[in-house]
């Protein structure tokens, strides 16, 4: 059957053919024949952010909840350049992310229109791909395409750019083409897997360093079964949280600049480090001369240009994760290697991962694990990016993959609240936590008002301490206690804010009964802010100072 | 340094990369701008369309630092890519051109 469908009415089309059914925007004149098209959808429900990068974030929460693409749109002008920082903190953390933006009309691109902006060429250096679409035809292509590498590879963000005459532009469709999918990879190189495969058995004092890639890939079930028949002990970077259970026997937790030493401890004396999915990124090596300095490497990444980038492999296997583990796990040896984990329990016992006043439930490891204890696995659980977001990390008991949404690469502050929303958004049977900061919260405060629109099952823990945490942390320890800039000399009073904005609040500060204030607010149904005043003294600890080697360690 | 010793520096440090990509507007940014972004610097820039074809090749004569495998990579990375070859740069591609290059 012949249509003839606007250029808009053929972007809402493939966006619905591509399964798409929540998105999240903001229109603007330059977008609108879209945004028209859109309201005719009966398919798609659009949330209306309240700034441009809140509809970034909430698609981020979709893509990373659910590892399948998800959409956001924007106007021209400021509206996409607004947009940039979710793209770019979805290039830096692998996300697969669809961006939609209006451009001015072809006519009077590069003629300084209102609200032109080179929305493609800002978009370069921070997606995966990028599109300026020139006509209604060119949608039948790009768009399934921009899915397909989105979700392809080594997961990341893609922009289309459509100008507003290219969305009016109406032309007769016969053919609609397949959806976008992800493409399957080459296979790994099975002379490669099979020298991994020996030296993994042929190590003494072995570690298993698993990172986001392994989440990207749906491995982490393969990953554990791993470390289980080889008996690796298992570090995780950030991104790769929940990928084996924090309480597993094997696990060391998070590697890196804020580990437990005794994780810093054992990567410091293995003779092998397996890494899979993961890119040695400086927050995870510290020094990197003297990251793991006698270990042997075998790296296994899907992005061949992650291989040898930092620190050169001798094993370097350039494939999907989750096909390489599948074949590397018959080849490997079951071993409970018994005299490495004995090591590495002691390293433990030795300098064990402390946590200070962890039984007052408003001490700020004391609320994390109270937080902890009100849910289960199901839970999701999110974070802006600051101290709070070390602790939580440190001390949340992760378990579960696509449990945990953190900004990783780019450390975006005012990434929880939009990314929370749109984890809600994609998984409503879940409760969706975000830990927060002050400082973080008010770069995206707006976005309380799309919680209490959309009624997502939100609760928002504001960890208050009145200050940019990591930077006063940074210059009390690393700048002569200089503190300038980092403590707030005025805040806003965040239970009427969030009332303001339509949510429930609830003060623990002023609770008789923290713990059952907690509770009673997790357990109540829609978003809801909590606050908790905490001590603005308290460091991350123990840390890596900049520069310096993992083994050396300060703090707790 | 005597101009002999300088040639051979010239030879060694410097290489010609041969890149095959879909012609449209936009292309010569992605690539280039790999290198940019790095504070990598190209020396040398030549591009023209393969016939009809729909694609063209790029000529980039870089400087050799131990990043150029890694360069290599990024741009086999790119979308419309479709290949790449390393030459030295003794590569004639460049060499007739300097006449058009005389202050």
């Amino acid at each position: 059957m012949t249509e003839t469908l606007t250029g808009a009415q053929i972007t809402v089309r493939l966006l619905e053919r591509q399964g798409i059914r929540t998105l999240a925007g903001i229109p603007g004149g330059a977008i609108l024949p879209i945004y028209d098209a859109l309201g005719q959808s009966s398919l798609i429900h659009h949330v209306l952010a309240r700034h441009e990068q809140g509809a970034g974030f909430m698609a981020q929460g979709m893509a990373r909840v659910s590892g399948q693409p998800a959409v956001c749109l924007a106007s021209s002008g400021p509206g996409a350049t607004n947009l940039l920082t979710a793209i770019a903190d979805a290039k830096l953390d692998s996300i697969p992310l669809v961006a939609i933006t209006g451009q001015v009309p072809k006519a009077m691109i590069g003629t300084d229109a209102f609200q032109e902006v080179d929305t493609y060429g800002l978009s370069i250096p921070i997606t995966k791909h990028n599109f300026l679409v020139s006509s209604a035809e060119e949608l039948l292509e790009v768009i399934p395409r921009a899915f397909a590498i989105a979700a392809s590879g080594r997961p990341g963000p893609v922009l289309i750019d459509i100008p507003k005459d290219v969305q009016m532009q109406a032309i007769e469709i016969t053919h609609w083409p397949a959806p976008g999918e992800r493409q399957p990879a080459p296979a790994a190189d099975a002379w490669a897997l099979s020298e991994a495969s020996g030296m993994i058995n042929a190590a003494k004092r072995p570690i298993l360093y698993l990172g986001g890639g392994v989440v990207h890939a749906g491995a982490s079930g393969l990953a554990v079964k791993l470390a289980e028949k080889a008996g690796l002990p298992t570090v995780m970077t950030l991104m790769a949280l929940g990928a084996m259970p924090v309480d597993h026997p094997l696990s060391l937790g998070m590697l890196g600049m804020h580990a437990a030493r005794y994780t810093n401890l054992a990567l410091d004396e293995c003779d092998l480090l397996i890494a899979v999915g993961a890119r040695f990124d400086d927050r995870a090596t510290g020094k990197v001369a003297a990251f793991c300095p006698q270990a042997r490497i075998i790296h296994i990444d899907i992005d061949p240009a992650e291989l040898d980038k930092i620190k050169t492999a001798h094993i370097g296997i350039t494939a999907d994760v989750q096909e390489s583990l599948n074949r590397l796990l018959p080849a490997v040896a079951t071993n409970a290697r018994s005299d490495w984990r004995q090591r590495v329990d002691s390293l433990k016992a030795e300098h064990p991962f402390l946590m200070p006043d962890v039984d007052k439930p408003l001490s700020h490891f004391g609320l994390i694990r109270t937080v902890a204890a009100c849910l289960d696995d199901e839970a999701v659980i999110a974070t802006d990016v600051g101290q709070h977001q070390m602790w939580v990390a440190q001390a949340y008991p992760l378990r579960r993959p696509r449990q945990w949404l953190t900004s990783g690469g780019l450390g975006t502050m005012g990434f929880g609240v939009p990314a929370a929303i749109g984890a809600a958004l994609a998984e409503p049977q879940r409760t969706v936590v975000c830990f927060t900061g002050d400082g973080s919260i008010l770069m995206n405060i707006q976005e309380l008002v799309t919680a209490a629109e959309e009624k997502v099952n939100l609760k928002i823990v504001l960890m208050d301490n009145a200050t940019l945490g990591l930077v006063h942390q940074q210059q009390t320890l690393f700048y002569g206690e200089r503190l300038f800039a980092s403590q707030f000399k005025a805040s806003p009073d965040f239970i009427k804010v969030a009332q303001g904005f339509g949510i429930a609040a609830v003060d623990l500060d002023h609770a008789t009964n923290p713990c059952a204030a907690l509770i009673e607010a997790i357990s109540r149904p829609g978003p809801c802010l909590i606050h908790a005043s905490i001590d603005a003294e308290q460091k991350v600890y123990p840390m890596v100072p900049p520069g310096a080697a993992n083994r050396d360690m300060i703090g707790a | 340094m005597n101009a002999t010793n300088h040639q051979e520096h010239q030879t060694l440090s410097r290489a010609v990369l041969e890149i095959d990509v879909n012609n449209h507007a936009g292309v010569m940014s992605h690539v280039v701008g790999l290198f940019s972004r790095r504070a990598y610097n190209v020396d040398g820039i030549l591009c023209l369309p393969l016939g009809d074809s729909g694609q063209s090749r790029i000529w980039l004569l870089v400087n050799e630092d131990q990043r150029l495998p890694q360069m290599i990579k990024q741009v086999e990375k790119l979308e419309d890519v479709t290949g790449i070859r390393r030459h030295n740069a003794d590569h004639a591609v460049f060499q007739n051109l300097e006449n058009f290059f005389r202050v």
